[in-house]
C-alpha cells in the first residue's frame, strides 16, 4: 500500500496493471478525479491551481488507508493526487482497491475518496481566462463523509 | 514559549505570509488563546477568525479543535475546509 502526492501526470490503468501481478485479487475498483471543464458565460477555465500543505497531506492520505485497511479485508490501496498548476482533462486524484470480492473493494474505494474530500489538506483555485478564485468547500462532502459513521 | 505557524490557500493570501515563528507568553495553552492573541494583530485577522466556517486548525500536521492544547515548539497551521479531491 502507498501514497503519492505528486506535480506529475499519472496513468492509473498501467498501475492497476502493475499491482494486479502482486496479489491474488479477485476485484479492484479504482476511481479517477479530472479537472472538469466549465463555462460561465465569457469565463473559461483555463487551469487549476492546487495549493497542499507538505507533510500534513501525506499523513492524512497515509491515516486514511489505514482506516480503510482496518475496516475491509484487503489485498493493496494505492492513493495519487497531484498538486501545482493542472490543465483541462488531466487527473487529479486516483484511487486503486485491491480485494478478494467486489463488495470490500467497492465500500473501501468510496470510503477513501470520501475521507479525502474532507481530510486531505488540498485547496483548489480556479483560474480562467478572466479571473482566479479559491474554490468553495461543500456542505455536501461532510454528510457524505458522516455516513460512514 | 516559541510557536511555528502556517497558513495556506485563502488564510495565506489575507495575512500575506506562509509561515513564521512566533514568541508568546506561556499563558497561552490553547487554540482558541492563541487565535484571540493573533486577532490583535488588525482587521484582516479578525476577518478570518470571526467566522468559524472559514478556517480549519491543524497542530502537528493533525486536525485541531479550537480547546486542543498547544506546546512549545508546535507546528500550528490555520487553513480555509478543505477542497481536494
Amino acid at each position: 500500500m502507498s501514497v503519492h502526492v505528486q506535480q506529475d501526470l499519472f496513468d492509473l490503468q498501467s498501475i492497476t496493471q502493475q499491482l494486479k501481478k502482486l496479489h491474488n485479487s479477485g476485484a479492484s475498483v479504482s476511481f479517477e478525479g479530472y479537472v472538469r471543464d466549465f463555462d460561465l458565460g465569457n469565463d473559461k477555465l483555463e487551469m487549476l491551481e492546487l495549493e497542499h500543505y507538505p507533510g500534513m497531506t501525506e499523513k492524512a492520505l497515509l491515516n486514511i488507508q489505514s482506516l480503510a485497511m482496518n475496516r475491509w479485508h484487503l489485498d493493496d490501496v494505492y492513493i495519487v493526487h497531484r498538486y501545482g498548476k493542472l490543465k483541462v482533462g488531466e487527473p487529479i486524484v486516483g484511487i486503486v482497491v485491491f480485494a478478494k470480492h467486489r463488495k470490500e473493494a467497492f465500500d473501501a474505494c468510496h470510503f477513501i475518496i470520501d475521507f479525502l474530500k474532507t481530510d486531505a489538506p488540498f485547496w483548489k483555485k480556479e483560474i480562467t481566462n478572466h479571473q482566479s478564485y479559491w474554490v468553495d468547500a461543500k456542505k455536501i462532502d461532510d454528510e457524505e463523509k458522516n455516513k460512514w459513521n | 514559549m516559541k510557536i511555528k505557524l502556517f497558513y495556506f490557500a485563502q488564510v495565506r493570501e489575507i495575512v500575506g505570509i506562509d509561515q513564521e515563528e512566533i514568541d508568546v507568553e506561556s499563558d497561552i495553552k490553547t487554540l482558541a488563546e492563541l487565535i484571540a492573541f493573533l486577532k490583535l494583530r488588525g482587521s484582516q485577522w479578525q476577518a478570518i477568525f470571526d467566522m468559524s466556517s472559514s478556517y480549519r486548525m491543524a497542530i502537528n500536521q493533525e486536525l485541531a479543535e479550537a480547546s486542543n492544547k498547544i506546546n512549545a515548539n508546535d507546528e500550528v497551521a490555520f487553513f480555509p475546509p478543505i477542497t481536494g479531491g
